[in-house]
């Protein structure tokens, strides 16, 4: 049995837990427990505190593991320790809250300084009407052009796909460049 | 879907870094804490500002910065107060009592002064309006941001987002598609700019010329917000790790591979 994996990143309450269950044939697994400021409180009443993890089975013979770091940043040492090994990662951005786009940059920045893997930016709660335009979020995170941005909507399992298929099709990209 | 946020957590360096990105045309509404600021702009270049009740109008301008007198301000109170700034700088033109580049300079330098009041400002909802332009009856300018984002970033003082935006001093910086002239730069800035380039990772760059960890945050964090570079992974740092990534070695497997979850997740 092979396996590949991709992992998911992105600030607290982005939508990686919920993009990986849109999408996973198991109930994700995750360790919540209550957090104790009042700000975020107001956000989430759980919040991860392990990573995410979910699978998609291809075949007998091949499996995607789909990891899902913890979105505060006192557990980055983990983001390093996941990043081995992927195929490539995806960074999920919350577009109606503006005051994480540094947070998503930094993060964005560190995968990218930890692998030269292929990588896509996913826009989530695009379907949220105080939510940003997606070039107004790529010049926000200051994006080049040839980065992909992707609108996404993480309850809804085929913009889920897109962003995953939009990957595959990086990756693919970048294995017949031969570099 | 209007872009909207609060100063707060998206300070106005970084919009006006937007705005010139993204050549933007409409006007930037802030609500501060006792007054309201308009700033509009056409294609991503600044037009008009105006907070709270300042008129900012055409004469009392060039009276402050004594290119007419007393009277003749007096006069076009008395007698042109009906007129737009358009017509009465035409006037003025046509008097000789001013030039045309007197008006510009002046009103650039009023508008300019007036986004540099905001960067006072720490707290404040903004929104930028598409459909907002600018008022007809007063002249707009047509001055680029790119200078007025540097001195912005100037102002950034907290360490701790500076480190955020600036995470990696072993990442490397490249020029963006945007030209580099018309410019203000310090020499520190210029000393950064000389050695933009891949191979250099700013860390080397900042040891080169120098310059403390902060320094060089700072330095990059106003070359990043003004547009003119971008980061990039350093050149000899372009080593794949598929054989990491994939199970196996063999590329055509690893197609196969790859075409396997394709299909897979498209008929999810």
């Amino acid at each position: 049995m092979q396996t590949v994996k991709m992992v998911v990143t992105g600030s607290f309450n982005a939508g990686k837990t919920q993009f990986i269950r849109s999408v996973s044939e198991i109930e994700v697994v995750a360790t919540e427990r209550r957090i104790s400021s009042e700000d975020r409180r107001s956000i989430k009443s759980l919040t991860t505190v392990a990573m995410d993890f979910g699978r998609i089975t291809v075949d007998e013979d091949l499996v995607l593991y789909l990891f899902g770091t913890p979105g505060q940043k006192r557990f980055n040492f983990m983001w390093e320790i996941l990043s081995e090994g992927m195929l490539g990662f995806i960074v999920m951005v919350d577009s109606t809250r503006p005051e994480t786009f540094r947070e998503a940059r930094s993060i964005l920045e560190t995968f990218r300084a930890y692998a030269p893997t292929p990588f896509v930016v996913a826009a989530n709660k695009q379907d949220k009407e105080d939510s940003w335009e997606l070039d107004d979020v790529r010049h926000a995170l200051h994006l080049d052009k040839g980065i992909k941005l992707l609108p996404c909507v993480a309850t809804n399992r085929d913009t889920v796909k897109t962003v995953l298929l939009e990957l595959l099709y990086n990756i693919v990209k970048e294995v017949d460049s031969g570099k | 879907m209007a872009l909207r946020g609060n100063l707060r957590d998206f300070t106005i360096t970084q919009l006006l870094n937007l705005i010139n990105l993204a050549s933007k045309t409409g006007t930037l509404v802030v609500d501060g804490a006792s007054e309201q600021a308009y700033i509009s702009f056409r294609e991503g270049k600044l037009a008009y500002a105006r907070i709270g009740k300042e008129d900012g109008n055409l004469a009392s301008l060039l009276y402050k910065a004594n290119k007419i007198t007393t009277n003749q301000y007096r006069a076009i109170a008395d007698r042109a107060g009906q007129m737009t700034d358009k017509e009465l700088g035409l006037l003025l033109i046509n008097a000789g009592y001013v030039t045309q580049e007197d008006i510009l300079l002046n009103l650039q330098g009023y508008f300019t002064d007036m986004v540099r009041k905001l960067f006072t400002w720490v707290e404040g909802i903004f929104r930028f309006e598409n459909e907002m332009l600018p008022p007809d009856d007063r002249i707009n300018i047509k001055l680029d941001l790119e200078n007025i984002i540097i001195e912005g970033s100037h102002r950034f003082r907290d360490l701790e987002k500076l480190q955020d935006e600036v995470p990696n001093l072993d990442m490397a910086l490249k020029f963006t598609e945007r030209p580099l002239t018309n410019v203000n730069l310090s020499l520190d800035e210029w000393k950064v700019v000389k050695f933009v380039d891949p191979k250099n990772t700013m860390r080397q760059i900042a040891e080169t010329n120098m310059l403390t960890e902060t320094e060089i945050r700072r330095i990059v964090y106003g070359l990043l917000q003004a547009g003119l570079v971008e980061l990039a992974r350093p050149a000899d740092r372009l080593v794949r790790q598929y054989q990491k990534m994939f199970p196996t070695q063999d590329k055509v497997e690893q197609k196969s591979l790859l075409n396997k979850l394709i299909g897979r997740i498209r008929t999810m």
